[in-house]
């Protein structure tokens, strides 16, 4: 079974140090909810383990089945079984859908393979069907023009076809409504029912995700590093007591 | 006959001599157009070559620019007949040359003869349908520069494409015309007339393209000085697509005039990806109300290539309508010039006219120089211009390498991306996955 160790990361942006420390282990098929304040350091530890260049990892390890991932390009760190579902995704004019997560598809393939174009559109279709997404998509650009509830369905598409190991989700309730989060929802709960249930690292600032993706760990993080870990009743908590709470106790520890 | 000169005067290896011989080669044709063909001599040996002053090739480099070390009239070439299909389009019909020869035909698909559709080579029309020929090959004035080598263009003109759909005859099916350069130092003068008549339509696919070398073989050097020339009638629609692909130590010439007469629709599309140097200009003339020019470009310029493109939308008539949309996209140290011109006449009221050129940057040392200009003398116009010059979004970079694409796909999904626009307008699928294919090249070279 595969496992993402994060152990004492540090990263900063320029010279700015946004996460001090953070260690956690994510084992495939489970869902760590990570809460906190915004400011706290919640996309930034997202981003940098995708690769993205702005964030400069600046000590601790990221371990993918034992491997670093941290001197591997974004790219690498991909085909390697990362996947980060974007807070906000980007628009790309003129590339479509179909030919977007065809390339994205053909990229995990050896080379002098053919892609069986027939199995990749049943495929694609049927995940499709379970997220509601009309199949005229596949013919828009990507993102371009699509509404919030729109965009994170195309990213759990993505997720869906790309059968991460562990999948990095990053605010994907921010700008939905009740109904496009339902179906965001079962679209990643249907992803951890199947065989190849990613490991999931579930970003949210809300506690109402957790209503529909019930997760089986629930961190928060303050000023960079988790300081309160807990199950699923941890969000409850935080939800009737403010992240407040979660501050105060951690200055009192810490006095 | 075939030797190789070289010179330092002003008609470089295309000396008398070459040029007799061209003549005798020749010499069956009529003789006003081989008196035609001596006066163009004419001009371009008396004519200096472009210099730094000289507005018109304002960025060029003109050191590179040589006419030294080039063979004017080549020998024949042995020619795989297969090779075009590679390109996947045959169309209604193809005309293959080399070395300015015609080697390999296939006449108008069945469905389309008995049309009235003429395809044939420039030499069978200019005896057959002199007429034709004479009021239309080579009629227009060069605007833009290049009369040095448009006059070359004329007097080594062998043999080409003509290309006449009669009135209110639809050609189904597009027709290709080949053109390809072998053998060290030839030089090749590419030649395509399209006539379409009133109410009639058709498209036409140009495709330029050294023969095919040992993948490590160091390329040919070659010389093409050619031209197309599309009169679109009286309610007609053109649609043209011209692939530049030659060798990448080509130093290339192309010559567009489009007129365009009333209600007219012509939409022309050239890829430029081949050649050291390539100079592409291109006329359109609207010449009657109501009539429509598109005109689209697509480059791809790596290495140290250099594509200098140069365009004039005449407007002569009023409610006339021109849309030019030029990208580009730039790796390495490759270069690129745009200079386009709006002019509107005084009795050209109710002009709509667009310009665009767009360039993407893929390097720091990539250089793309744009000059849009308007000329307008009309009143009541619409007139827009434009210019950007953009790097890759690395938000979007980031985004398709953290799919798993690689950098370099993701580049050319987003080249690709950027070229949607312009490709998107093909309608004939055949013809765009061909032009996908030769973009799509570029990336793995």
């Amino acid at each position: 079974m595969s496992q993402l160790v994060i152990h004492d990361l540090h990263i900063s942006i320029g010279d700015k140090t946004i996460v001090k420390g953070f260690t956690l282990t994510i084992k495939q098929g489970e869902v760590h909810a990570i809460m906190g304040p915004n400011g706290t350091g919640k996309s930034t530890l997202a981003k940098a383990i995708a690769g993205h260049p702005d964030y400069t990892i600046t000590s601790g390890e990221v371990l993918l089945d034992g491997g670093s991932v941290l001197a591997m390009e974004p790219d690498e760190r991909a085909r390697a079984g990362l996947f980060l579902a974007f807070q906000y995704p980007s628009e790309i004019p003129g590339v479509s859908i179909a030919n977007f997560l065809r390339a994205a598809v053909q990229a995990r393939m050896t080379e002098g393979e053919e892609l069986d174009a027939t199995g990749y559109y049943k495929r694609l279709y049927a995940k499709m069907d379970m997220l509601k997404i009309d199949r005229k998509f596949t013919s828009r650009s990507v993102n371009e023009g699509f509404s919030g509830g729109e965009k994170k369905r195309c990213e759990i598409l993505q997720m869906a076809m790309l059968e991460p190991k562990i999948a990095l989700m990053d605010e994907t309730d921010s700008g939905l409504d009740i109904d496009a989060l339902r179906i965001v929802a079962d679209g990643v709960n249907a992803q951890r029912k199947s065989a190849a249930a990613p490991g999931i690292m579930l970003i949210t600032h809300y506690q109402r995700l957790l209503d529909y993706i019930v997760p089986d760990f629930v961190h928060v993080m303050h000023d960079g590093r988790i300081v309160k870990s807990g199950d699923k009743s941890l969000a409850l908590e935080l939800e009737a007591k403010g992240y407040d709470w979660v501050k105060q106790e951690f200055a009192a520890a810490n006095a | 006959m075939s030797s190789v000169a070289t010179s330092t005067n002003l008609t470089g290896s295309f000396t008398r001599e070459a040029f007799a011989a061209h003549l005798e080669r020749v010499k069956h044709l009529p003789a006003w157009w081989l008196d035609r063909k001596r006066a163009a001599y004419e001009r371009f040996a008396a004519a200096p070559m472009p210099k730094r002053t000289n507005e018109g090739w304002r960025f060029s480099n003109l050191a590179t620019l040589t006419l030294d070390g080039f063979n004017a009239t080549p020998a024949a070439c042995r020619f795989d007949q297969m090779a075009h299909r590679e390109l996947g389009v045959t169309g209604a019909g193809h005309l293959v040359f080399a070395n300015n020869r015609l080697v390999a035909s296939q006449a108008i698909d069945a469905s389309t003869a008995g049309s009235g559709i003429i395809f044939d080579t420039l030499q069978h029309a200019l005896l057959q349908h002199a007429d034709l020929v004479k009021a239309h090959l080579l009629t227009q004035p060069s605007k833009l520069g290049s009369d040095k080598f448009a006059a070359l263009h004329e007097a080594f003109l062998e043999d080409g494409a003509f290309i006449y759909v009669p009135k209110g005859v639809t050609a189904t099916l597009p027709v290709g015309v080949f053109h390809y350069a072998c053998g060290a130092g030839t030089a090749v003068f590419p030649h395509t007339l399209v006539i379409a008549e009133e109410n009639a339509k058709i498209t036409v696919a140009d495709f330029f393209r050294s023969d095919a070398q040992t993948p490590d073989a160091k390329p040919q050097t070659h010389f093409a000085c050619g031209g197309n020339d599309l009169y679109v009638g009286h309610g007609a629609q053109v649609t043209y697509i011209a692939m530049q692909d030659w060798s990448r130590a080509t130093l290339s010439f192309q010559f567009n005039a489009t007129v365009a007469r009333r209600d007219a629709k012509v939409l022309s599309l050239n890829l430029h990806a081949g050649a050291r140097q390539a100079r592409h200009e291109s006329f359109s003339q609207l010449a009657a109300p109501g009539a429509h020019s598109e005109m689209l470009a697509l480059t791809v310029a790596h290495g140290t290539q250099e594509f200098d493109q140069r365009t004039l939308q005449l407007h002569q008539a009023p409610n006339t309508t021109s849309n030019l949309l030029y990208k580009n996209a730039l790796l390495d140290q490759a270069k690129t010039i745009f200079s386009g011109l709006i002019v509107v006449d005084p009795d050209a009221q109710k002009t709509d006219a667009y310009q665009s050129n767009r360039n993407l940057m893929l390097s720091d040392e990539a250089e793309a120089n744009s000059l849009p200009g308007l000329e307008i003398q009309a009143n009541d116009v619409r007139c827009t211009h434009g210019a950007t010059s953009s790097r890759i979004d690395r938000e979007q970079e980031f985004y398709l390498e953290s799919r798993g694409i690689r950098a370099a796909q993701a580049q050319e999904l987003l080249v690709f991306g950027f070229f949607e626009e312009v490709l998107g307008k093909i309608e004939n699928q055949e013809l765009h996955d061909t032009l996908t294919d030769i973009i799509r090249k570029k990336f793995k070279t």
